[in-house]
């Protein structure tokens, strides 16, 4: 059955298309590779959140993301960032705290914000962005777009109250056609170190939406493919009915929950060990062989590319300069030069 | 002009803002088949559809965050809150989303929101019902906070809320719906951070806002009878603070008041006492004093409750007291 379903979305995906992401999940995984370092390095100061082990995720569902469309994460959000095209200096400038940053070095990493892309923001309390999510998708429907937003949030954040309020007013909306949201949930088994299990004596994270009337489905997280089959069906749906949908992305966090935290006492060894045979990179690199889409020398290649481009972020972040003192007082409050709070 | 309610005079801003402008829509608890907790929004339903007033469960979270995220995308959400009572369940919302996101995001993008509701006591509504949030919320950078008590204030600071790009909290004075002014027609904005001058006087500075703003005008009638003049200043606007009508008036009468409904440390007449004495401390003949409300959950009782809030009679004694008057 599995199998079936496996061909099934292989027919329908065009190898070149996978590589072009193949592309994208190393430099995301490059990326991380070179912001731990540099949070090692004393470079980078707060919280660092990496996003290794579920690039198929972003991947598959942000390639399919419109122009009309929006999409809006919590604080693991380097990966939504870079793939909706955000340049990675800027996005490692950020993580620097320079002026040269995405958002001029005023919110870090958890807070990257590209509007002119759609990304409406990374958000730092868990669960609190879910509510702006549906209210985003109630405004694309009141304006007349035909819009949907990409709601990412954790399977901690399904725990948290803000999380079933908007839920249950996603569904409700979405009951006249008026909540284009497709709530993404990223199970990646742990909320810092506590596990779906410890979490939740319902772990089926997708059947939760059904007591808010609000239909799901659950996707391999770890596939590439089987990612971009969801999210090309739901989103046109949801783009077409108005209706909240979800998806439970099952993946797993192979990084630590953030980059200061350098024991784990919470999961073994062989756990991780285990999941990182179903690495999406790794499992993508096979298939790319298997299709003879591209070759050893190719797939080499391509992460020397990736490299070469955040080495080069690195160093433009490092070279960058601070945001400047008159920052400080800058975009507190809208349409105002001259905040009266500057001392 | 006409005469109006503060309930009408909030009900006509509304109503002419969502006439001008489209993207302006109402969310809200019972806001619209019901027509509204205290009725403000009776009627506007059937005036503008069910797109536009949104009649919402009781998810303060929910959907105090879902308007922070209309607003984000160009709408101007107003969102109701039944009483500032319930507001805790957002504050989240308001404090860590609607404040901060223009900042943090660098000013990709702002938040054009309106929350208003009751605030305050005085009807016997006890512990969990009674509060005044205006110092809670005026803490944080990035919030608007607004407390009018005229109908006419009430209309020319709604609309202006209404077309600010930033966050605003707008705290009614519940217990004031009923009362009548003066209204202008139509367009009537009124700035924020202007403080308005209720009363002149020379011999004394009672600096309130809200409902206590009458209180302290009956006291100032009460002084005026033993030939002491109050002047009476309304700061109409928590966040921005108007200290220069305040600085202005203490440099005249040398002596201030100032009168809180909420409990009286870390409150709005505290900031005030700090402000008068960086900024005027030369000028003053007396130590700034402050009539609050009494350290204690809100009781029930009306003896208790008359109890907890500033009355006439306290501030009359204290104003006498700052004159170092015989009480
Ligand atoms: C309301 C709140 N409580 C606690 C935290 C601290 N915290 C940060 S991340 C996190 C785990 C969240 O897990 P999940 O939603 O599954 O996202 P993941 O980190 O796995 O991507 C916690 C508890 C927080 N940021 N916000
Ligand atoms: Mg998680």
């Amino acid at each position: 059955m599995a199998d079936e379903k496996q061909t099934e979305v292989s027919a329908a995906v065009d190898p070149e298309r996978l590589v072009r992401l193949y592309r994208e999940m190393v430099l995301v995984r490059e990326f991380e590779e070179a912001s731990q370092r540099s949070f090692r390095q004393g470079k980078i100061g707060g919280y660092l959140h990496v996003y290794t082990g579920q690039e198929a995720v972003a991947a598959g569902f942000l390639s399919q993301k419109k122009e009309e469309d929006k999409v809006i994460t919590a604080y693991r959000d380097h990966a939504h960032a870079l793939m909706l095209g955000a340049d990675p200096k800027e996005a490692m400038a950020e993580l620097f705290g320079k002026r040269t940053g995405m958002v001029k070095g005023k919110g870090g990493s958890m807070h990257l914000f590209d509007v002119d892309r759609g990304l409406m923001g990374g958000y730092g309390i868990v669960g609190g962005h879910v509510p702006l999510g549906v209210g985003i998708a109630y405004a694309l429907r009141y304006r007349g777009s035909d819009g949907i937003c990409q709601l990412y949030l954790g399977d901690g954040a399904v725990q948290t109250g803000a999380f079933h309020e908007a839920a249950n007013l996603a569904g409700l909306w979405g009951r006249d056609g008026m909540c284009p949201v497709v709530f993404i949930v990223e199970n990646n088994q742990y909320a810092m170190g506590t596990s779906v299990e410890r979490s939740t004596a319902n772990p089926d994270f997708a059947g939760k939406f059904e007591a808010y009337g609000i239909e799901s489905e659950k996707v391999d997280g770890m596939s590439l493919e089987a990612v971009l089959e969801a999210g090309g069906r739901v989103f046109e749906e949801v783009r077409e009915s108005g209706k909240a949908y979800a998806i439970e992305a099952i993946t797993y966090r192979i990084a630590p929950h953030g980059a200061a935290d350098f024991f784990e006492k919470y999961r073994t060894k062989e756990e991780v060990r285990e999941w990182r045979q179903k690495d999406p990179i790794g499992l993508l690199e096979q298939r790319l062989l298997d299709l003879d889409a591209v070759d050893e020398e190719k797939l080499q290649e391509i992460k020397d590319e990736a490299k070469r481009t955040i080495e080069e972020a690195v160093r433009f972040a490092d070279e960058s300069e601070e945001p400047p003192p008159e920052e400080l007082y800058t975009d507190v409050y809208a349409g105002e030069d001259e905040y009266l709070g500057k001392e | 002009m006409a005469e109006k309610t503060y309930r009408e005079a909030l009900k006509e801003a509304m109503t002419e803002e969502m006439e001008r402008d489209e993207s302006v829509l109402l969310l809200g608890e019972d806001i619209g088949v019901y027509g509204g907790t205290h009725l403000i929004t009776d009627g506007l339903l059937d005036m503008f559809g069910k797109k536009r007033v949104i009649d919402t469960p009781i998810s303060e979270a929910g959907f105090t965050g879902a308007a922070i995220g209309m607003a984000m995308m160009g709408l101007r959400p107003v969102v109701e809150m039944m009483t500032w009572n319930f507001s805790f369940i957002a504050a989240d919302q308001i404090i860590q989303n609607a404040a901060k996101v223009r900042y943090f995001s660098g000013g990709q993008v702002q938040v054009p929101l309106v929350i208003r509701g009751p605030n305050g006591g005085g009807v016997q509504l006890s512990a969990q019902h009674t509060h005044s949030l205006e110092s809670f919320y005026g803490h944080f950078p990035g919030l608007k906070v607004v407390a009018p008590v005229t109908p006419a204030d009430v209309k020319g600071m709604m609309i202006s809320s209404i077309r600010d790009p930033n966050p605003v909290i707008f705290l009614e004075a519940g217990a004031l719906y009923g009362t009548r002014g003066e209204v202008p027609e139509g367009e009537h904005t009124v700035p924020f951070g202007k403080a308005r001058v209720a009363r002149e006087g020379s011999d004394v500075t009672l600096v309130a806002y809200g409902r206590q703003v009458l209180l302290c005008e009956r006291a100032a009638e009460r002084l005026a009878e033993d030939g002491i003049e109050a002047e009476v200043i309304d700061l109409r606007s928590i966040r921005p603070l108007d200290e220069e009508t305040v600085i202005e008036s203490v440099r005249k009468t040398h002596r201030a008041v100032s009168v809180q409904e909420q409990w009286r440390y870390y409150g709005v007449s505290s900031e005030i006492a700090a402000i008068i004495q960086e900024k005027a401390f030369d000028y003053l003949d007396a130590p700034v004093e402050r009539v609050s409300g009494a350290e204690v959950p809100a009781p029930y009782a009306r003896n208790l409750e008359l109890m907890c809030f500033p009355s006439e009679e306290q501030v009359v004694e204290v104003a006498r007291r700052v004159l170092y008057q015989e009480v």
